[in-house]
């Protein structure tokens, strides 16, 4: 599916300095039994965010209007468990573009990269540096610049660099998805199985 | 070279590599349920594309399926519709269909291996991510994102970097009471939920290689949880007389190149892993959680540890117990249960059935404890009848739904209750999993039945001694 290109995104950040975010808590279980990806964005952190008589829990940070913004900061070991992409297109629908962390569970990072949302991983020491400054003032602004692969605190100017493969870039860059390329080299593929041993 | 298990079923399958990016791998067999298909074929129809190798796919309806009075309608309007949309995909397309009332209808992770769908040395993807269950064979499984499965019913295809390798080793005999979900449990909290991300894991040793199928399975089911893409364990005699003859299993001459290709399964001697981890089988006790990620599990007779000692930070670990009620310190043993759930691609096979009613057998279901036993597939169902197992755990007590998910994430109606306990054989203990609000302790079987009689977490060794 089609998503926005990514080159430079300055925002404001959404803090959630919680370890190892799942995805149940992404996107609970009894949400995903839509046919079509619509809606994702309302159930994102369903339960952390609602009571169960869908009143919004005043603690939680979405339901504090004093964070804002596209890029969203989790703890450690941020989208551990399920495959589903629904917890990728749940911060993607919700307006989240980007989501940093010092670390980050393997298919929710991929699941990610598919879609558009954009996986920065920092340093733990950077990600305090992170948190501490939106605490500090949630006017605080981040810029994620994916063609110099950086994350910048712009008020101090203090930046990291962070990884993602070449492909994935040119991917994030440019819209693509990889159905697009795998189409691309169809008569290979088949050519392929032909000599597979089982 | 010399190459490990893992390389050489990977190697085999790339297609192509692409510089400075992922492999192009090819994916022998591909699982697909309701839930995580819909838009990938929505997706298909977008493009006007077809599904490449349809019968390199199979369908079963699983995570939304009621578990009691399966020949009804569904009443839930979204699961029916989910169930729909995979009948009407699968046929629109030319996929073999396992819908529920279909014989050959289970769980995917429990049915694609009894069918023989799953192969020594395949790939194997779903959109699931116990889709590791399948490593047991040898294969290459894990699971994957939506976008993923449009390109593998596209394609046949996906893009992946090769992940790091990692061999863990287990070694020694396993105590009383001591079953292959406990071996994982205890595997998990050494490492951690995050200790093997990036990495593919092969189980070594002895213990695995003592192991069932069914054993194994579990295993490699709970590798995704210490974040592992997959685990996998090199395929032997038993791997070979379980999948020999299956209905989906080569036959003939197709057999006998297959057999030749499984023998050359296994990782050379001096192939090297970029981690190796060794325990102690004989120190494995029989496990519990007691927080809210499959990291928190410790032997049944220890006390909650200090946060001190906890691998997240102080206040995620203090929001963590605070969710389940419980206080460091606390010894498990005691605790109240309300609810016992046996089923799963964890364990909704037929051994963890027949440890279920070995403890149960000459025993009574506890008052005030709801008991969930709900077999994996319909052939596990039969073979609990076969077997005479439901004449004891009904003698007992206790009765039998129909193949499904079911609670272990609580997709269909069968929820744990806000605030209530359950002791259970899924793989996930997260906050709400089971129902939102619910309360999740991970054990093994034989630990669900000694909470199922005695309506408190108990150790089963206790049990089993008063048996012998």
């Amino acid at each position: 599916m089609a998503y926005d290109k990514f080159n430079i995104l300055k925002s404001t950040a959404v803090p959630l300095p919680i370890e190892n975010v799942d995805t149940d808590q992404l996107i609970p279980a009894r949400f995903l039994k839509a046919t079509e990806r619509v809606g994702f964005g309302d159930n994102l952190f369903r339960d952390w965010r609602y009571n169960a008589d869908n009143t919004p829990k005043k603690d939680f940070v979405l339901n504090n209007p004093v964070y804002t913004g596209k890029i969203l900061v989790g703890g450690k070991n941020f989208g551990s468990g399920s495959s589903r992409e629904h917890a990728a297109w749940a911060v993607y629908d919700y307006g989240f573009r980007c989501v940093v962390s010092s670390f980050f569970a393997d298919i929710f990072r991929n699941n990610c990269l598919n879609i558009g949302v954009l996986p920065v991983q920092v340093s733990p020491e950077f990600s305090e540096k992170i948190f501490s400054a939106i605490f500090a003032d949630p006017n605080t602004e981040l810029e994620v610049n994916l063609p110099a692969q950086t994350i910048t605190l712009l008020a101090t100017g203090e930046k990291e660099t962070f990884e993602i493969s070449p492909y994935k870039k040119d991917n994030m860059l440019n819209g693509f998805d990889d159905i697009d390329y795998l189409q691309s080299i169809k008569p290979e593929i088949e050519e392929f199985a032909k000599q597979l041993p089982i | 070279m010399s190459k490990t298990l893992f390389d050489k079923v990977w190697d085999t399958h790339v297609v192509r590599k692409i510089e400075g990016g992922p492999d192009v791998l090819f994916i022998d067999r591909h699982l697909i349920h309701e839930v995580t298909s819909p838009v990938a074929f929505l997706g298909l129809k977008s493009r006007g594309i077809k599904v490449l190798y349809p019968e390199r796919t199979f369908a079963t309806a699983d995570h939304n399926t009621p578990t009691i009075n399966q020949h009804l309608p569904v009443a839930d309007p979204l699961s029916a519709n989910q169930l729909k949309a995979l009948e009407s995909n699968s046929n629109e397309y030319g996929i073999s269909h396992w819908g529920l009332g279909h014989q050959k209808n289970g769980i995917v992770h429990v049915v694609g291996p009894e069918y023989g769908i799953t192969q020594p040395g395949a790939t194997i993807v779903c959109g699931d991510s116990h889709t590791s269950t399948h490593g047991a064979f040898g294969a290459i499984a894990f699971g994957i994102g939506t976008s993923e499965v449009e390109m593998v019913l596209s394609t046949q295809c996906i893009m992946q970097p090769k992940p790091k390798k990692m061999r863990i080793n287990v070694n020694g005999k396993l105590g009383l009471g001591v079953t292959p979900k406990d071996v994982a449990l205890f595997i998990i909290s050494q490492l951690s939920t995050s200790g093997a991300t990036g990495y593919f894991v092969e189980y070594a040793g002895d213990v695995f290689e003592n192991m069932t199928m069914e054993g194994r399975m579990t295993v490699c089911n709970l590798s995704i949880e210490m974040g592992a893409r997959g685990g996998m364990i090199a395929p032997d005699e038993t791997t070979i007389n379980y999948v020999k003859g299956r209905e989906f299993s080569p036959k003939g001459e197709a057999w006998d190149r297959a057999l030749a290709y499984y023998k050359t399964l296994k990782t050379d001697p001096d192939a090297v892993f970029d981690k190796e981890l060794t325990f102690d089988g004989s120190s494995i006790e029989p496990m519990i959680t007691y927080g809210t990620n499959p990291g928190m599990g410790m032997g049944i007779s220890h006390e909650i540890p200090d946060a001190e000692h906890a691998e997240g930070g102080a206040a995620t670990y203090a929001k963590s117990l605070g969710y389940m009620g419980f206080s460091e310190g606390d010894s498990m043993i005691g605790k109240k249960v309300d609810f016992v759930f046996v089923g799963s691609c964890t364990n909704g096979r037929i051994e963890d059935f027949r440890a279920f009613t070995s403890i149960v057998k000459g025993r009574h279901k506890a008052d005030g404890v709801t008991v969930w036993l709900v077999p994996g597939s319909h052939i596990v169902e039969s073979q609990i009848k076969e077997e005479g197992l439901l004449d004891i755990l009904t003698e007992a007590g206790f009765t039998l739904r129909q193949p499904g998910c079911s609670a272990c994430l609580a997709m269909n109606d069968d929820k744990i209750p806000a605030g209530k306990y359950a002791v259970s054989t899924s793989n996930r203990n997260f906050e709400g999993r089971q129902g939102p609000g619910s309360r999740t302790m991970l054990a093994s079987p034989l630990v669900a039945a000694a909470a199922a009689v005695t309506g408190m977490v108990t150790d089963p060794r206790t049990l089993i001694e008063e048996l012998v």
